[in-house]
This record gives C-alpha cells, structure tokens and sequence, in this order.
C-alpha cells in the first residue's frame, strides 16, 4: 500500500489549513506585541522630525520657500559656523584619540582588578553634569584660574596664556567630556584581542615594537573606528561647553540654532540647521559604515 | 626542493627548570633532554604543567630556575622574538586581519625575505600542507581543519630549529583529529624538525610520538617510548592514565607475588618488599576454563554485566574481594558463541608476560 492511497483527497496536506491559520495568528499576535513600540517611535521620533523638516520649508512670512536653504550659501556667517563646527569636532577628535588611545591600551593591558578600578575612573565623570564639569575647567583655565595663576608665579610666564574664551578651551573641554565615549569602545574591543594572536607574533620573529604595529594596532582599529565616529558626530551637535568656553568667539552649530530660535524666533530658519545637521550627520554615519563595511568583509591587504 | 630542517634540527635540553605562581609551585627541578629531529609528547592531565613547560621554552613565561640550551646555546633569557622557534597554538592564533599568503609570509616577512623568495616558499609550505591555491582566502573562511594547517605552514616556513605545538588537534572533530595526527606525523618524518608536543589526550601521544614524557604534578613520572609507556608503567600514575587500567593490590612475600592465596606467575623479578599493585589491563584479560597450568595466571570471578559494543565487547567482573575488572575481546564467532551470563562464575586468565607490577604509593 502506497503512502498516498493511505491519505484520503487532499493527499499528503494533512492539517495544512490549520497549520497555515496558525502561523498567520502569530504574526498578528507579534505585530500586536510591537504596536506600542512602533507607535512610541512614530510619535516622538518620526512626527517631530517630519514637523522640522516641514516647518523649515517655510520663511518668516509662512510663505512656502526655498529660502531657508539658500542662506547657508548666501551668508557668510552660515558658512563660518559650518566651517567651525567641522575644525572642532576634528580637533576634539584628534585630541581624544591621542589621549584615549594609549589610555585604552594600557587599561586593557592591566592586570582584570585594576583595569576595573581604573575604569571607574574613566567613567566617574559621567555622573557629573557637563555643566559643572564645564565650569570647573573655566575656573582652572580661565586668565586669573588656576594653570595661568601657577605658572605667573613660578615665573614660567610673564602674561596670563588665553587657555579659556576661545578655541583651545572649547578643545579642552570637549576632549574632556568626549574622552569616555572613545576609550570605552576602544577598550572593549583592545580586550577581544587574542593575546595568543600578539604570542604568535613575536613567537614568529616580530619585536614588541613590531608586533604591535603589525597585530595589535591593526586588530584595534574596528573598536578605534567606533570611539571615533560616537565623538565626532557628539562633537558636531554639541552646545554647552562651546556655549561657556567659548567666550562667544567660538560659534558652533547648534548655538547658531538656539540664536535663531530662541533670539530671533526665526523657527523656520532653525529647523533648516536641525535638518541640515541630521542629514551631514546621516551622511557621515553612511560613509563610516561603507568604509568599515569594506574593513569586514575584504582582506586587509599589506601589498 | 622541499623545506628540509633535518640539518638544522637541533637537541633541546632542559634542566633544573623551576616555576612558581604566586605561592604556588608548577614546576619542580624539572629536566629533560630531547634528541634532534625527535618528536617528543609531553602528556598530562590539565594542571600537571605540560602547557607551563611549553610557554618556557617558547619564551612567554619566565621560569624562576633552570636552563634551556639548544644545541648547547643558552636560551632560557632570550626573548622569545629572537629563539626562532615555531609555535601552534592551540586556538591556532591566526591573525584575522590577513589572509592565509600573508599570514604565512609574516614570518619571513620579520626576516626580510625578499618578496620573490618568500612567494616561493609561501607556496611550498601551502603545498606541504595540501592547502594549494588557497593563499588568497580569509581566514574566517577556512574551516578547522584548514586553519590549522595553516597555523602549521606558518610554523615551519620559516625552518625554525624546533617546533612547539600546544594541543594543536584539540579543536578538531575526532574524524578529522585521527586524520590530522597521522599527517602531522609523516610530516615530521618528511621534515625532520625537533619537536615538542602537548597534549592530554593518551591516544594521540601514543600515535604520534618518538617519546612520550607523562607529567604529574609538576614532575615528569616516565619518559619512554609508547611501547614501553604502555606495556611496562613505572607508576601507579602512569598506568592509570594511558589506557584503562584495573589495580589489585597484590603481597610480596617468600621471593614470590601473591593475589590472596594464589602465587603469580610472572616473567619479571618479584619486588622483595612494599605494597604494590597488579596493573590490569582489559585486552591483557581474557576467558580461561578453570585453572590454568603453564605462563597463565587465572583468577576466578563473577560477571557483573557484558555490553556489546559491535567491533568488540566488554565484560565487567567482580572478583572475590568485590574488586572490578574490566575485560575487552573482539567479537570474533567462537568468543560471541559462548559470551557468559551476568551472574556466572568465570575464570578470567593473564599471561604471565602480561603481569606489571607498579608500587602502591
């Protein structure tokens, strides 16, 4: 007796309705798990989003206008903000790999115990406001604080040094608040690194030196990369510590927001920087992910 | 031509090697002297220091005494980027951000190769290790059993004077573990390189190696050929750990050994004195009719189970003193046709020759 004689019509499709009905009411149940989730999103993300954008399509007659983009080409102050905003978050960045890097490394070389211990150290000042983190450096940089005070008294230097109301302190205290974000991911990814892999380098005839540069550092970028892109793109909407540091010399692109809005009531004006932040930002974050995604997936090639 | 490090194979020896962690001492007094061209094991259980040796000798680990000459230089300060000897590691250790050319050419990349010659060797070493053509993979895309020979084409491209290799099979599937052992054994014949291997699996000590050094403790209890490892085991440790293993405890009085009432016969000289022990092993054993005269010793028990196991069988006895042992015989027609029944008294016979004695420490 042949299996398909023993099924009557239907042949071989036993119970493949009911199968079927089930798996659609799975699919409705999980939808109706994620509607609240989704309806979160879609109320406090993508509505005022789509509110911005919408509003900055307007000018200050609430007339429908491209007008509110053309001035980013028309006037110079636009384009000075743009190009200040990009030499901070460049140099902030730069700053924090310098000091983060080696940072990370030695946290991740440090015997479990005090890698923990010293993490907290890294992590402490996250649990202070930007504000009065923001403040205590003025105090320390500023013409009369504590660095100019120091040095004017053992006669290092006859003039107080402009450390604070201008670039370089909008860099130093950046850097400061930026550090964490790129030493955790750079240690996270410094302690993935096989110490059998580093072993097997200097096993095979490479110095410390050596081994380093061609295993260690190599193996690190994956974590460096991520470190990197978390601070630049923080740096690019950052407004408190340019806000104080900066001593109004120092314009970025979010104060230039909060001029707009809050000084000129100009919202269409201000949603156009919003917009045009989001998208340089998206647009950064795309070209990041297509340079690592080529990282991944080819070959690191040393020809 | 193919790699040759049979003239550059050098001896190894180790003497007065001591190493402590934290309070704890690893290894004691420890020597050991390996031939050139040599494919020693050291094989021990996890703790018994064999990978602590092994990282001395690669220069990963400071040992707090002892030398390490290599062809009579002294290496035991040297840092381990100038020894010039060649590792496998366990978890293979492959770089992952090269592939498998460049991988291999790292070596002779940090000796300056020139290009063209490390190409040519790249690609004999490949060949040797049947992995042609494959130069330009990743190496998350090789499977197990390539990345290991791959870790093992970049150990020996460079002709290092001796390779290391920490439990380089244990990753493997155990199809692919047999195969590989066999491999790296003709390749050692091929290549002749002194070699030190680590591992704890008894099986592949004894199918592999020259010598076999079986560590305890810190301490090396035998170093001997396989043969003379499993037939003749010098302590209690040693046989229990290679193969399986039944102790009974055994007299030495009147210049004679003795299993309760019964004298054994043995072609080795008695002990005079010390407790010892009767080391049984389960293929030594088999199925006697009743006393046995001549070069057989018989020992009456009883039959707890008997488990088939297709090629061969196992039979579990208990002896008088309610000891168990253990006996193994292939399934030939004439032994299956008269298998005993659990509960039956049978004599279970060893040769004499058969008879090892190891002291009950």
């Amino acid at each position: 007796m042949s299996i398909g004689s023993a099924i009557p019509g239907n042949a071989g499709r036993v119970n493949a309705d009911a199968l079927d009905a089930d798996a659609r009411g799975e699919s409705f149940g999980l939808l109706a798990l994620l509607s609240p989730g989704l309806f979160l999103v879609f109320a406090v993300i993508i509505v005022p989003i789509g509110w911005l954008f919408w509003l900055s399509l307007f000018d200050e007659a609430g007339q429908l206008s491209a007008s509110n983009y053309a001035r980013f080409f028309e006037q110079a102050s636009y384009i000075k903000t743009f190009v200040t905003t990009f030499k901070v978050a460049f140099t902030v960045t730069g700053a924090s790999v310098l000091l983060g890097y080696p940072l990370a490394y030695m946290l991740s070389q440090l015997p479990r115990r005090a890698a923990s211990i010293c993490l907290i150290f890294v992590i402490l000042p996250f649990w202070t406001s930007v504000l009065v983190r923001t403040y205590a450096w003025l105090v320390i940089l500023q013409r009369k604080g504590l660095i100019n005070s120091w040095l004017i008294d053992l006669g290092v230097i006859g003039q107080p040094l402009p450390l604070a109301n201008n670039f370089t302190g909008v860099v130093i205290g950046m850097t400061h608040i930026m550090l964490p974000f790129l030493v955790l991911p750079l240690y996270a990814s410094m302690k993935t690194i096989d110490t059998d892999c580093l072993r097997a380098g200097m096993n095979l005839g490479a110095s410390p030196a050596a081994t380093f540069r061609q295993i260690f550092f190599p193996l690190s970028l994956p974590g460096l990369a991520s470190g990197v892109v978390i601070v630049f793109v923080l740096c690019l909407g950052f407004f408190v510590t340019p806000a104080l540091m900066g001593g109004g010399k120092v314009i970025m692109w979010a104060m230039r927001m909060e001029q707009t809005t809050s000084l000129y009531s100009n919202w269409g004006a201000g949603a156009a920087l919003g917009v045009v932040l989001l998208a340089v930002t998206l647009a950064l974050l795309g070209l990041f992910q297509w340079l690592l995604g080529a990282r991944a997936t080819g070959v690191w090639s040393q020809r | 031509m193919l790699l040759s490090l049979a003239q550059t194979a050098l001896p190894i020896g180790i003497s007065g090697i001591e190493k402590r962690f934290g309070g704890v001492s690893v290894l004691h007094d420890l020597g050991l002297d390996v031939a050139a061209g040599e494919f020693l094991t050291l094989l021990g259980p996890s703790g018994s220091g064999k990978t602590t040796l092994l990282m001395i000798l690669a220069g990963f680990v400071r040992a707090n005494a002892g030398s390490i000459k290599v062809g009579g230089e002294e290496i035991i300060t040297m840092p381990p980027h100038k020894r010039n000897i060649g590792m496998v590691f366990q978890n293979y250790a492959l770089f992952p951000h090269m592939n498998v050319f460049h991988n291999i050419a790292f070596p002779l990349k940090q000796r300056r190769v020139s290009a063209a010659e490390t190409a040519e060797r790249v690609e004999r070493a490949l060949d040797l290790v049947q992995l042609k053509g494959l130069g330009e993979r990743r190496v998350d895309q090789l499977s197990g059993g390539q990345r290991q020979r791959v870790a093992l084409a970049r150990a020996i491209v460079f002709e290092p004077r001796i390779v290391l290799m920490d439990e380089p099979l244990s990753a493997l599937d155990k199809s692919l573990r047999e195969h590989m052992q066999i491999e790296l054994r003709n390749l050692h014949r091929r290549l002749g390189m002194t070699t030190v291997y680590v591992t704890h699996d008894q099986r592949e000590a004894i199918t592999m190696s020259d010598r076999i050094a079986v560590m305890n403790a810190g301490r090396i209890e035998q170093i001997d050929q396989p043969e003379i490892i499993y037939a003749s085991p010098k302590t209690k440790f040693v046989a229990g750990f290679i193969g399986e293993s039944s102790f009974i405890p055994v007299q030495c009085r009147d210049g004679g050994v003795w299993y309760e009432d019964r004298k054994l016969r043995m072609t080795t000289a008695a002990p005079s004195a010390g407790r010892h022990l009767m080391v049984v092993r389960p293929e030594k054993l088999r199925l006697v009719a009743g006393e046995q005269a001549g070069e057989v010793n018989a020992l009456p028990a009883i039959v707890g189970d008997v488990i088939y196991q297709g090629d061969s069988f196992v039979c579990y006895a208990t002896l008088k003193d309610g000891r168990q042992l253990i006996l193994r015989d292939y399934c030939r027609s004439d032994v299956l046709a008269k298998l005993p029944a659990p509960g039956e008294p049978i004599m279970l016979g060893i040769d004499a020759q058969d008879v090892v004695l190891v002291a009950d420490q």
